[in-house]
């Protein structure tokens, strides 16, 4: 943890901390009274652990010296989640919100500084399975160094919400001289991506338990602002970062080929795909390129700088398996194509309706 | 990955079509005209596209895509008869993902799902059967449609539900099934085709011997082809082959998956509880006699179209369609007038720009430079129009 959020420490709260001794979420958890604050200080403040968050104001009150200088940038991001099931391998519901909304953050090249968390919880839900949420969240926080500042705790009768939904807000700071952005691409850039596709989706699937298969894979949720800032020390002028979360590798390349109005190209033959993963895709008739990630970016990199920021990447945990999967290329503009393993070329196109629905 | 990764050898693959190319060219008829050949299912279909393949072919050799996607030739008033079903006030609806988006004339699955009713995706009858068991106060209504390759899995969720006395599961059945299907385009007065690829899927239940009349009565070759590319290169060599040395011949490719007589306890589990429908009624084709299935008598309580008085709603294709013609080979589908403007995988006007392994679809989802850049200009016919 660094200094920042370490300084947010717990100090001794002037009141006695509530309990909460129920075994399930009632809804007078969610009434405004005693048993939401023994909610609050029991469950919530407890592991979140920070003085912003204890003295339980209606808002967190961030010193703006803490933001950096007139020429940096606020980065602020929200998503929520509701990911089904709440556990799988690699991860859990409270992980991803955390590492989801710090890399929102990261890929705009931002210092993810503060998380809020939002909780909707449905009548009936296990206390010890909340507990556990929140723990994973204030592990997760604490490894990608933001404080979990504020909240808020709403329960729903039993029916309204699937056992809980997360959402977190992120802010962060961009520093002075970054200007990532998805209008940036331009012809010889390289398309690089820091490991395997689809691990996410196929895990989700896997764990439904409504196809019976086993397979061996795991979740890739992981925060990325230090693979970012590896990156952004490598070379200032990466043009575009983006997190491949749903729909995967392809619609983030889209994406970024219809906002630089650049063509680009990809080569099939070059992306990793874990063994276990494709097998699954294959039999499933789904494709590791359009699958979840939640631990993936794709960067938009100028071609004298591919390898220096690849061997950087290869060099962070998070980054171990980076490839050059493509390039842009001289082409209809909005365009993706791939060049297949055959020797043909064929378009990649934007998804026309879901793969799998709650997969975040 | 392991017995994947070996059909898709790019060498192997490079090499087979030299041998094609080298074949057609000695080839007297390939003068005056390209060989025309037919893959009749969707999987094929999907794999041409998907991997380029027409582009590794010369041009003596044209793909004709036919109409072997089941969810493509589906006609609309059998999805308006869906929604109808599925929004009964105590059904489940269980149907194949694939089928939610498709679309009728007033709304999807998908969108009838979105407006209250009960539809679920499933991947097999077995888990609508589940789902039965474990409601029994519902209604359990599962959408079985394809060719012969899915009609076992639902004839044997049937019995199984017989002998477990479940009452409140039924099949709303939409099979149907291939070979009145290759003897209409057969007979069809404009035919041009020089051969087929045969279904593999299909094969692996029916076996090679329903395929004989094509040989015999109607003198075309046919090989049953694999659907990775060295399996759909190798059965076209087959196919020139049989066409360069004058034979008419059912040939196998797909030996490691598909049986001389069939799959006999999934053929056995056919016969006892289907019987042929006078006609069917096919998306972009017409009525084909004989080309559809429906339950037996002896099976009545567990046919949704009895137990629930399905209207069977008839609506005629879209006019500006010209699916037809692109299924006999007249045009290709970037050649219809819809294409890519108002006809598009998201807004599809015509059958075969309903599921990825339609031609209009896979071509529109899969197609080269070419075709895309002809989206680009037709994306903006859309707008301005």
């Amino acid at each position: 943890m660094n200094d920042r959020v370490d300084s947010l420490r717990l100090r001794p709260a002037g009141r006695r901390r509530g309990v909460v001794r129920d075994t399930c979420i009632t809804l007078s958890h969610g009434s405004g009274g005693k048993a939401m604050r023994d909610l609050i200080d029991d469950v919530f403040v407890a592991a979140f652990d920070n003085r912003m968050l204890s003295t339980l104001e209606d808002q967190a009150r961030l010193p703006i010296r803490e933001l950096g200088g007139a020429a940096c940038r606020l980065a602020f991001t929200t998503d929520s989640y509701v990911v089904d099931p709440l556990f799988f391998p690699g991860g859990d519901i409270g992980m991803l919100a955390v590492n989801g909304t710090v890399n929102d953050l990261a890929v705009g090249g931002a210092r993810p500084l503060y998380l809020s968390c939002a909780m909707i919880l449905e009548e009936g839900l296990d206390v010890a399975v909340l507990r556990r949420v929140v723990r994973s969240m204030a592990d997760a926080a604490e490894r990608a160094g933001v404080a979990i500042v504020t909240g808020d705790t709403k329960v729903v009768p039993r029916g309204a919400a699937d056992k809980l939904f997360i959402n977190t807000t992120g802010i962060g700071v961009i520093d002075e001289g970054i200007d990532v952005g998805v209008q940036r691409a331009q012809l010889g850039d390289a398309v690089i991506v820091n490991g395997t596709l689809g691990d996410h989706g196929a895990t989700i699937l896997a764990a439904r338990g409504d196809l019976a298969l086993e397979a061996e894979i795991a979740s890739d949720c992981a925060p990325l602002h230090s693979l970012v800032r590896t990156m952004l020390g490598a070379s200032a002028d990466i043009h575009c970062l983006r997190d491949a979360t749903r729909g995967g590798v392809a619609t983030v390349v889209n994406e970024i080929a219809q906002s630089s109005g650049v063509c680009i190209r990809l080569d099939e033959a070059r992306l990793p795909v874990r063994e276990p993963v494709a097998g699954l895709c294959e039999l499933l008739g789904l494709d590791p390129l359009y699958m979840a990630n939640e631990g993936k970016l794709v960067a938009i990199v100028p071609r004298e700088a591919a390898t220096r920021v690849l061997a950087a990447m290869q060099g962070d945990p998070f980054g171990s398996d980076a490839r050059i999967i493509g390039e842009v290329v001289d082409g209809p503009a909005g365009l993706v194509t791939m060049a297949t393993v055959l020797g043909g070329e064929r378009i990649v196109d934007m998804l026309v309706g879901e793969q799998l629905p709650r997969i975040c | 990955m392991k017995y994947v990764d070996e059909f898709r050898d790019p060498v192997k693959a490079r090499a087979l079509a030299d041998r094609i190319r080298t074949a057609v060219k000695r080839m007297e008829i390939c003068r005056h005209r390209p060989l025309q050949v037919m893959e009749v299912c969707g999987g094929h279909t999907h794999s041409i596209f998907k991997y380029g393949i027409e582009r590794m072919l010369p041009p003596e050799i044209e793909l004709i895509h036919g109409p072997g996607c089941p969810v493509c030739v589906l006609p609309m008033g059998r999805v308006d008869d869906c929604v109808a079903l599925a929004e009964k006030p105590n059904v489940i609806f269980t149907t194949f993902g694939d089928a939610m988006r498709v679309p009728g004339s007033r709304k999807s699955l998908l969108q009838a799902k979105a407006g209250g009713a009960d539809v679920r995706m499933v991947y097999s009858p077995t888990d609508a059967l589940a789902i039965a068991r474990a409601n029994p106060a519902k209604e359990v209504v599962f959408f079985a449609l394809g060719f012969e390759t899915t009609m076992p899995s639902t004839a044997l969720s049937i019995l199984q539900a017989e002998r477990e006395g479940i009452g409140n599961f039924s099949v709303f059945c939409n099979h149907i099934t291939i070979i009145p299907t290759i003897k209409a385009i057969l007979d069809s007065p404009e035919l041009t085709l020089d051969g087929f690829l045969g279904p593999g899927h299909v094969s692996m239940v029916i076996g090679t011997a329903p395929y004989e009349f094509i040989a015999r009565r109607y003198a075309k070759p046919i090989v049953i082809s694999g659907f990775e590319p060295l399996d759909i290169l190798q059965s076209l060599w087959m196919l020139v082959r049989q066409l360069e040395e004058g034979r008419c011949e059912v040939e196998n490719q797909y030996q490691r998956i598909v049986a001389a007589g069939g799959n006999v306890p999934a053929l056995t589990a056919v016969a006892t509880v289907y019987e042929l429908r006078e006609f069917f009624e096919w998306r972009g084709l017409g009525s084909i006699d004989h080309s559809g299935v429906r339950i037996r008598e002896r099976y009545a309580r567990f046919d949704a179209e009895r137990r629930f008085a399905v209207r069977n709603v008839v609506i005629a294709d879209p006019k500006a369609c010209q699916c037809g013609e692109v299924l006999k080979g007249a045009i290709k589908p970037w050649e219809c007038k819809v294409f890519g403007r108002a006809c598009t995988p998201e807004t599809p006007l015509g059958a075969l720009m309903v599921s990825s392994e339609g031609a209009c679809a896979a071509a529109y989802s899969y197609g080269g430079v070419e075709i895309a850049r002809l989206r680009v200009a037709r994306s903006g016919d859309a707008v301005r129009a």
